[in-house]
Parts: structure tokens; sequence; C-alpha cells
């Protein structure tokens, strides 16, 4: 019976997600420290999909993480956000996706202010004529490019190559996922399963033959904090944060997380790295740690693209357990080999974490 | 002036407080409430006395800089406050009325300042390469180490645009763009603002008797055992 309630709530949070025509914006976090995913998810949905995702060369940050580390004024990132729909107004479009959760929830965010105050978003119409000579049409559709890759999700799996299940066993492989809280914490309505029963992630986990893993932090913030990590002296903030998220999710002994956020796969990854060298604990079998995946990292690998190929030699946290489960076939001396096996050198390796 | 009635222009305070019941929800969900000395139950019951000597109190605090915005308080407020979206309506008055450079926390305004809106203004991203550094990010692990000293190589290995004309991830962000932020800046006060922050800041790090390099860079890197709970 709790199941038809859960039923219902859910169905309250459909999201409307039309299946092509998108206008596709970057985010900054992502280019830096996963740019290999977000190649892949034009890869994925323009040659394996075949859709029209659009980008426009003269886009810029959203502000988001300027705004949210409280340096810039709201009327700043407001007109920011305000020329770059003018942008996707010049081109034609009327559906939104951005590559990041600052900025999903940027864009949620002033485009709810802007509808309940609509002095508003008249006085950001004239800032943004006065600096730039634009005008702009707000989106019909906004989406993340998680909600894609959702819509998109059976798809993808029916030309998958691999499934998210141990080769050995049979069994599906135990995931965590991580949505980031400003996917559906502030504007549950705008996501996929809303704030209570987010499926954005765990359905592409049930599409491609994983087994979703409950814990009791699961909707733990990740410890980014903005100020709280961009700042060298608070950063202990963000690792006891993801501390908490790893303490809690031990017990269950998942194989992987998948993450949503810009910010959450780096943290999540990065900090095991630190408590690894600091206490010694690991939270893998062995001596490893948890992998932790964006949500295009398993599509690719689903997918059956070439695992350097997607940018894995950039995590701290060794991949290949993981691929070895799946079955997953991976050249080890490739791996931190440049541009036509060109040689650049190879990291050195931690002190306690295992790592290849 | 009235306090109360400042933070009550900005958009982020009309949405984010209504009546509090003290029931103390968001402090029990809230990740900064586990870490530091801190309790959004108690920031937002303050605000709402309209005392303006504690408000006032409140905005040369510590307190105000702890929060992380995550908005896990948002989700879960029955009242549906946002003691995050408070927060931010406190943290613009504080650096308005200059009382931020009172603490510690507050001070970390001029280096964040000049991280964000210098990436925006001369790369058009809030975070870039070229600003990011290891040294100052030793928790990246060796592989990044490894990674930003072949950046060229590694970023054209992922198939990223790395300051290369047209689109893709990392390109150059055109100069016309540029301008185009840089005349948003102006418009909107962002501008006024860098230059409000370099200037309290000034006056503190004369009062403290470092230089304003010395001051920003401790502001970045100190961190006293006080804001932390037992
Ligand atoms: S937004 Fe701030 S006050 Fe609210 S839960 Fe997050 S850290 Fe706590
Ligand atoms: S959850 Fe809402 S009503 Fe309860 S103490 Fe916090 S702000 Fe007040």
């Amino acid at each position: 019976m709790i199941y038809e309630g859960k039923q219902k709530i859910w169905s309250d949070y459909q999201k409307e997600i039309p299946d092509d025509h998108w206008y596709f914006v970057r985010s900054c976090i992502r280019q830096n420290f996963f740019p290999a995913s977000e190649r892949m998810f034009t890869e994925i949905t323009r040659n394996r999909l075949g859709k029209d995702i659009y980008e426009n060369p003269y886009h810029t940050t959203c502000g988001g993480i300027a705004y949210h580390c409280d340096t810039i004024p709201q009327e700043t990132v407001m007109t920011i956000v305000a020329r770059q729909f003018a942008l996707m107004t010049e081109a034609g479009y009327e559906n939104y996706v951005a590559s990041c959760i600052t900025s999903f929830g940027n864009y949620a965010e002033i485009l709810e202010t802007w509808r309940e105050f609509p002095e508003l978003e008249a006085r950001i119409r004239e800032n943004l004529w006065k600096a730039c000579k634009k005008e702009f049409n707000k989106p019909k559709n906004l989406a993340h490019t998680s909600d894609l890759i959702y819509h998109w999700r059976e798809k993808i799996a029916e030309l998958g190559k691999f499934r998210l299940v141990d080769k050995e066993t049979g069994e599906p492989l135990r995931i965590v996922e991580h949505i980031g809280c400003h996917y559906a914490k502030m504007f549950p309505h705008k996501a996929v399963g809303g704030a209570e029963y987010p499926y954005v992630l765990a359905g592409m986990v049930e599409s491609w033959g994983g087994q979703v893993v409950d814990y009791p932090e699961r909707r733990h913030c990740c410890g980014y904090g903005f100020r709280q990590y961009h700042v060298k002296a608070n950063r202990g903030y963000s690792v006891s944060n993801t501390h908490k998220k790893f303490e809690s999710m031990e017990p269950f002994h998942p194989d992987a997380i998948i993450t949503n956020c810009p910010g959450c796969p780096y943290f999540l990854d990065r900090w095991q790295y630190v408590i690894a060298e600091q206490t010694g604990k690991t939270y893998g079998r062995n001596g490893f740690g948890i992998p932790v995946f964006t949500y295009e990292e398993i599509a690719g690998l689903i997918l059956g693209y070439d695992p350097w190929d997607l940018g894995l030699q950039l995590h701290q946290v060794a991949v290949e357990p993981f691929l070895d489960k799946i079955g997953i076939e991976y050249d080890p001396k490739a791996k931190y080999l440049g541009l036509n096996k060109e040689d650049i050198m190879r990291p050195e390796l931690p002190t306690s974490l295992k790592c290849f | 002036m009235d306090l109360y009635e400042e933070l009550s222009k900005d958009y982020r305070f009309k949405e984010g407080l209504h009546t509090c019941i003290n029931c103390g929800t968001c402090t029990a969900i809230c990740p900064a409430a586990e870490f530091y000395r801190y309790d959004p139950r108690k920031i937002v019951n303050t605000v709402q006395s309209r005392d303006n000597a504690q408000i006032e109190a409140l905005l040369r605090s510590e307190t105000i800089w702890y929060c992380g915005e995550c908005m896990s308080c948002l989700t879960r407020c029955p009242r549906k406050n946002g003691p995050g979206l408070v927060i931010m309506a406190l943290r613009d008055l504080s650096v308005r009325l200059g009382y931020f450079t009172d603490s510690e926390k507050g001070r970390q305004m001029l280096p964040l300042t000049h991280a964000m809106t210098g990436n925006i203004l001369n790369y058009g991203y809030c975070v870039h390469p070229k600003t990011f550094k290891w040294e100052d990010h030793q928790e990246s692990g060796p592989v990044w180490k490894w990674h930003t000293e072949h950046l060229e190589k590694s970023m054209e290995r992922l198939g990223a645009n790395y300051m290369g004309e047209g689109p893709g991830v990392l390109r150059k962000i055109p100069q016309e763009s540029l301008d185009d932020l840089k005349a948003i800046f102006d418009v909107t006060g962002g501008t006024e603002r860098i230059a409000l922050v370099e200037e309290y800041s000034r006056k503190k790090a004369q009062e403290m008797g470092m230089t304003i390099e010395e001051y920003e860079r401790y502001a970045f890197e100190h961190c006293s055992d006080e804001h932390f709970n037992d």
C-alpha cells in the first residue's frame, strides 16, 4: 500500500522532456574536471541517438558558482543568464539543456523568481539591453543533461554491449546514486521524481541492469558548499561531509557510485583519496576505493567505449576492479598515453589508496 | 539604518522568510550545523525578531559564513522558509555595509571575489585551468598533478578544445562574449561590488598591520579552532 502512495507522489513529478532539438550549455566544473564526460554527452546524443543538440560557442559560464560564493550580486547573475537565453533565442531554440546541477538550479531559481516578481524580470531585460543590446525569450523547457540521458536510457540499453551485471555471478551490480543538492532540493517539481523519490539516476541504473543501493545518508550533501571548498581554510567542511556519506554507505558494499552533479563526482572521488592518505581507511575491497562515475561515463561503458576515451584515467580511485567485474576489456598500458599513443609520463601513485 | 527593512528588499529574503516556528528541522538536516558551531534556526529566529542590534551583530559575526548554500533546509522546512536564502541576503548586506571584514570567515570575501570574478571576466568561466593551481589543491591528488603538468596533451587526449576556436570543451570564449560579461558587470553592480570588497579589505589589512597580499593569503589559508563543534 505504501508503494501505491509512493507511486502516486512519483506520478506528480513526471517531467515532460521533449525528444529532440535542444540548446546545449556547458558546465565550468565539468569542463575542468570531467572534460571527456561532456564530450561523451554530445557524442552519444548526436552520433549514437541522432539528436539535434546545438552548442553556440559564444555562450559563457552562467555565473552560478560565483553567485553561490556570494561574490556577484543577484542582478549580475540574472543578467548573465538573460544573455544565455538571448543566444538561445537568436539560434531559434526553445528547449534549454544545462550540463551542470549548479546551472540547472540557477536557471530554475531565476525563472521561478521572475515568475513571482515580474518587475524584476523587466529590470533584467533593461539591464541586458543596456549592456549587450540583446533581447530574449524564456525557454519553454528546462532540463539537466542527465534528464536527457534518463529520457533515452532504454535506447542506450538497447544499443549497449554491456550491462551493470557481475559477469561471474550474473547478479546485478550494487550502485549508489547521488543526485546533487541543487537538482531537486530547491524546486522538486523541476526534477525527475522530485525531492522525495528522485529517479533520474536510479532509472538509468535499473534500465542498465544494476541494482540501486539505499543507505541512511543517501540525500546528504557531498560537501561542496561552494566557499567551503574554494577557500583552502574551509575544506575540512567538505571532506567531513563526504566522510559521513562513506561511513554510512560502507556497510552496504556498493560496487560503484553514479553521480549527477558537476562537483559531486570530484569530491566523492578525491576525498576518498585524502581520507585514505590521512587515516589509511579505504571503502572498497582490498585497499581500493569505491569508484565514482558520471552518468555519461556509465552510459559510455554500457555502449562499449574505451574507458580511457571516457577519461576514467583522471579518477584518483581506480576504476579497473569495476571494469573487471563487468568484463569490460581495456589496455592497462594505454591508461596514461596521450593522443596517438604519445608518452606523456604517468602520475605517481598514492601511498594508501590502491591505484594503477 | 533599519536592517530588517534593508533585508526585506532582497528577493531571496522575500522568498526565504515567512514565519519561522522554531521547529529546528533545518538545523537537524544541515551539513554545516554538524561541522561548525552553526544553527540556521537561531539565525532565522534572530532575523525575524527585527532587533536591529542583534541583526547587526549577526552581520558582523562568523556565523553567517558557515552555510554551504546546499538548500537542503528549503526542502524540509514545514513553513517553506529557506534559511539558506536568508543567509544569502545577510551575506549580501554584510558585504555592502563592510561588516564582513569583522570576521575571519567574512574576510575570505577578498580571495573568493578575486578568484571567481577574475575567472569570469578574464576567461568566461567560474573555474579555469589557468588559475586552478595544484599547489593550492593537493587534495586533487597525484593524478591531477600529472594532468596539470601535461595539460594541453591530456586535454587533447580527452577530446577537449582547450583554448581553441569554435565550440567544445574549455574552448576560448570569444572576446565579444567577454566584453558582454564586462558590460553586464558594469551595468548590474558587479564591478562596483568588486571595488567595494577591495576597499573594505584594504582598510582592514591596514588595521591588522598586513600588506593586502599577506591579508589575502592569510584569509585564504588560515582557520582558527573556534569555528568547530566539540
Ligand atoms: S543551505 Fe545552508 S543553512 Fe540550509 S541546510 Fe544547507 S548549509 Fe544548512
Ligand atoms: S525548519 Fe523552518 S520553521 Fe523550522 S526552525 Fe527552520 S526555518 Fe524555522
